[in-house]
């Protein structure tokens, strides 16, 4: 039989605990054990980003990590990124705004990658911001929408402090 | 009175989306679900000598292995159905759901295991022993057409999977009166799919119910339902098909996979619900796309350039299998003479299987290849002659007092390709503009000084939308107020809500937010078409434009009963009927809907029907054809072969748009996928039929990193072939993008005479080119 392990992790602010297999990476842990699919899965090999989490608060492509390594770590999936009251997450609101999405495969991973970035950088160029994204694939957008609504979504954050 | 036709409308779908409340098929649970995995050929020719699934059966936690012959199908040699037959073809060779005897892709379904998790299946997979007898592999589809060559099938006489032609006037002509004659030669290649999501397939068995139910990643529920429907042998009303939110599909989608067979078949068998998800490596191999052309022209012109005729030959991949009838040699041909008034015209397709993966349409289908082709020898002309290649372009363009044009070649169905309405001059000078054309001469100059390499590159194209013959709509307003609105159009990410919602909120006098939408269910709608070819909003928007005016009409004559008024007295407007100038005077459009929804023992008006709606499949008459002129401006490194676009200017024109916004996002979005095809996108195969490139290390899409701020310049010449003047917008940026950029290359390394026979232009090949003009230069 598979081997299995306790984990508890705390999603989105909730302790989770789930006996789970250890081949079982994060992602298929959020998706198909606490049923959380706002993240997707991609390419699962780490490239596409569309898998994007966050992990004490720096992102993770959870394709590529263990659910067990999770075990005592706060993760956050997009369906944790809007407040209590449902309002949207700056980088959420500007992504409506700027039209950064289409299909929305990608656009869980980008809005958390970027919700990410700008903790980091709060007033970045454009050319920043294309950096920052070039771990995650959008095959809709040609990627202006979404670099529209970082930088916007930046300027909100700046202004509200 | 309009106010939301033609605004920037924020998109309804995008709350739920940018929430993590999209609903994927890899995001429905059904209980007692299981888990599909796909054992694949590993060889691109091979015969099956046998089959062993025992330890397969065996592995715990495994419900069941199937392959071709366990199917409980009513016949097992048959194959799949062809599902555009044409005369064109000539050997119509489909895939069975599963391999029979022969395997003759990389990829190709072979066995399928179900099991309690994808992981059992897989590791259920790698016990599975298939006994191959591996068989020569045909690859290259040039040399797939000698006497001597490989045969991609057992049993077939050639490689010939079929012949077309595209001709009008007289070629001999033109080429005798001409003043020059010039040829050029190149090979295209075109990615393939790489929507976000991969394919999926869930069904569900109901037999005592409702009869299958399948969740499908597709483009084209209905055509699903009426092939699936056709294999099983059962009327399609007892297999429904539903796509919901779908990541992406950009054409491959759009097709019927085997897996839409086995899946169905194995969860009824087993009596078990059954998924499969698509993983990404499968993608590269199952999911079917587009590769190679290679095209030789002439084009005959006169002194000033101006082109008297085309002709030439063209050899197509087509890859294993024929699943999608000859739908890319037909648009790969059919755009010739692109945006130009050519008389003449001659040109021959041969499309030629090949041990790889079956090709189908990918976002423009042939249309790029063919454009491509005119604007190579527009750009041929030009460097000839040492005209400005935007003036040749001028001096050919279709004018606008000819419209419609008629250019003499014949659509699929027949009929004449018909430019219904635009301006190619006029957009071109704006594209121009936009670009700084006339700067650009400094610009590069300037960059020369700093020992930097720039050039621009110029293309146009048109490109025929919409075709029918219909997709239909439904308009509802329900007791609420509320209006429905059902149709059977899957969206892929394009805000069909949004656009719908748009149009039918202007004839009904309500909020788009009032407008419920459900699409892409054939439980629910009962007849459709699907999402291809950039033709949903010019098929959908006039039929819920025509269904809501349906319903307006209605509502006008029952308010007009009510409230004892005359309907010319009557306005529309937030969600009431009211009389003009005693707006007191009013009655909802919920209680309208009530009149017309009584319950036991209620009466229905004299002269109105029970349920406020109406169903429209007006579509458009013809397929209205967009048009466009990208400029792209690039820096290309001499050293290293890197190219860098800097700029990229788009002058596009799809008639009256709905929703500027979202043509804006369907633009850029293709231009983008056009860069990829320009530079980056190459499916590998190695000479025995092996995939080379089947992750996105080595399969390159383009990233924003890579991608330049594209401006976009819109002109809109409203469609005369339906009442909303639109055309379709979906793949009108990707089709020019590849001669613009190869263009621009070319014009940044013409100290070195380089002329570019190829793309993807990567590195190792565009440093090959400037050497080999560096060591010729110093002879």
């Amino acid at each position: 039989m598979a081997d299995t392990r306790e984990i508890t992790v705390t999603i989105n602010g909730q302790a989770e605990t789930r006996a789970v297999e250890t081949r079982t990476n994060l992602a298929d842990f959020l998706r198909h054990e606490v049923e959380l699919t706002g993240t997707h899965v991609g390419c699962e090999h780490g490239v596409c980003g569309a898998c994007t989490v966050l992990v004490d608060g720096d992102a993770v492509r959870s394709c590529l990590m263990l659910a067990v390594q999770a075990d005592g770590h706060e993760v956050t999936s997009i369906e944790g990124l809007a407040a209590d009251d449902g309002t949207l997450h700056p980088v959420q609101d500007a992504f409506w705004k700027n039209h950064g999405l289409q299909c929305g495969f990608c656009t869980p991973g980008m809005v958390i990658s970027i919700a990410a970035f700008l903790k980091d950088n709060p007033d970045p160029t454009e050319e920043e911001v294309r950096s920052a994204i070039s771990g995650n694939i959008c095959r809709c957008t040609g990627y202006q929408g979404i670099v529209a609504a970082a930088l916007e979504a930046a300027k909100t954050m700046r202004q509200e402090g | 009175m309009v106010r939301y036709t033609g605004a920037e409308v924020q998109r309804m779908e995008d709350p739920r989306l940018l929430t993590g409340h999209g609903r994927y098929v890899d995001d429905i649970h059904v209980h007692g679900m299981l888990h599909a995995a796909f054992l694949r050929s590993s060889h691109a020719h091979a015969r099956i000598r046998s089959i062993d699934t025992s330890a397969a059966q065996a592995l715990a936690g495994v419900h069941g292995v199937f392959t071709q012959a366990d199917l409980a199908v009513p016949d097992t040699a048959q194959a799949m159905n062809q599902l555009y037959p044409a005369p064109v073809i000539h050997q119509d060779i489909t895939q069975h759901p599963m391999a029979t005897d022969e395997v003759c892709y990389v990829g190709q379904t072979v066995a399928l295991v179900a099991a309690d998790s994808r992981a059992i299946a897989e590791d259920a997979l790698a016990l599975i022993n298939v006994d191959y007898e591996p068989l020569p592999a045909v690859v290259d589809c040039r040399t797939a057409q000698a006497d001597d060559a490989p045969l991609a099938h057992i049993g077939s006489d050639n490689n010939l999977a079929g012949q077309l032609k595209s001709a009008f006037g007289d070629i001999d002509d033109a080429f005798a009166k001409a003043d020059h004659v010039f040829a050029a030669s190149f090979m295209q290649h075109r990615g393939g799919c790489h929507s976000m999501e991969t394919r999926g397939v869930l069904a569900v068995d109901n037999p005592h119910e409702d009869g299958l139910t399948i969740w499908s990643s597709t483009q084209c529920p209905y055509l699903v339902r009426r092939a699936l429907a056709n294999h099983l042998g059962e009327p399609e009303d007892r297999v429904r098909i539903i796509a919901p939110d779908v990541g992406g599909g950009f054409g491959p989608k759009a097709g019927f996979y085997a897996e839409e067979i086995v899946i169905p078949v194995v969860a009824r068998q087993l009596g078990r619900p059954l998924k499969w998800i698509e993983d990404r490596r499968e993608h590269f191999t199952a999911t079917t796309g587009q590769r190679d052309q290679h095209w030789d022209l002439e084009v005959a012109c006169d002194k000033d350039g101006r082109m008297l005729g085309l002709r030439g030959t063209v050899t197509h991949e087509n890859g294993a299998y024929m699943p999608y009838g000859a739908l890319l040699p037909f648009t790969s041909v059919t755009p010739l003479p692109g945006s130009y008034a050519i008389p003449a015209l001659d040109v021959t397709l041969n499309f030629v299987f090949t041990n790889t993966t079956p090709t189908t349409p990918v976002r423009g289908a042939g249309r790029p290849y063919g454009i491509y082709a005119v604007e190579r020898m527009v750009e041929t002309i030009a460097r000839e002659l040492g005209l400005d290649p935007a003036e040749v372009r001028r001096r050919n363009f279709v004018r606008a007092d000819q419209m419609p044009y008629e250019t003499g070649a014949k659509l699929r169905d027949g009929m004449p390709v018909r430019y219904d309405s635009g301006d190619y001059h006029a957009c071109q000078d704006k594209a121009l503009e936009l670009a700084d054309y006339t700067g650009f001469k400094a610009r590069q100059e300037a960059a020369r000084a700093q020992g930097r390499y720039l050039g621009i590159g110029v293309s146009a194209c048109i490109e025929d939308t919409g075709v029918g013959p219909y997709e239909g709509t439904t308009v509802r307003i329900e007791p609420s107020g509320k209006i429905m609105v059902r149709t059977g159009a899957a969206s892929q990410g394009q805000g069909h809500h949004t656009m719908i919602a748009q149009i039918v909120s202007d004839q009904l006098g309500v909020r788009p937010d009032d407008v419920l939408f459900e699409a892409a269910d054939t439980g629910k709608f009962p007849q459709g078409v699907g999402t291809i070819g950039s033709r949903v909003t010019a098929n959908v928007g006039p039929s819920s434009f025509d269904a809501s005016n349906q319903v307006r009409e209605t509502v006008l004559k029952l308010a007009a009963e009510t409230l004892e008024a005359s309907e010319q007295d009557l306005e529309l407007e937030d969600g009431e009927v009211r009389v003009t100038g005693a707006p007191d005077v009013k009655v909802t459009l919920g209680e309208l809907a009530l009149k017309l929804a009584p319950m036991s023992g209620g009466k229905i008006p004299a002269g109105f029907s029970p349920s406020l709606e109406a169903t429209s499949y007006l579509g458009s008459s013809g397929s209205p054809v967009a048009s466009g002129s990208n400029v792209a401006e690039v820096e290309v490194d001499i050293g290293t072969g890197e190219v860098r676009v800097l700029r990229y200017s788009v002058a596009h024109d799809c008639g009256t748009m709905i929703n500027p916004m979202m043509v804006d996002g369907q633009i850029i979005g293709g231009v983008v996928h056009g860069i990829g095809n320009a530079l980056f996108e190459r499916m590998i195969y190695d000479d025995q039929g092996q995939p080379l490139t089947t992750n996105y290390g080595e399969y390159l899409l383009p990233l924003a990193s890579e991608m330049p701020h594209i401006d976009i310049v819109h002109q809109e010449s409203p469609s005369p072939l339906n009442p909303l003047g639109v055309k379709g917008a979906g793949e009108g940026g990707t089709i020019p993008a590849a001669p613009a950029i190869v263009a621009a290359i070319e014009n940044a390394l013409v100290d070195f005479g380089v002329v570019i026979d190829y793309y993807p232009v990567d590195p190792q090949y565009l440093t090959g080119l400037i050497d080999a003009a560096q060591a010729q230069a110093a002879e």
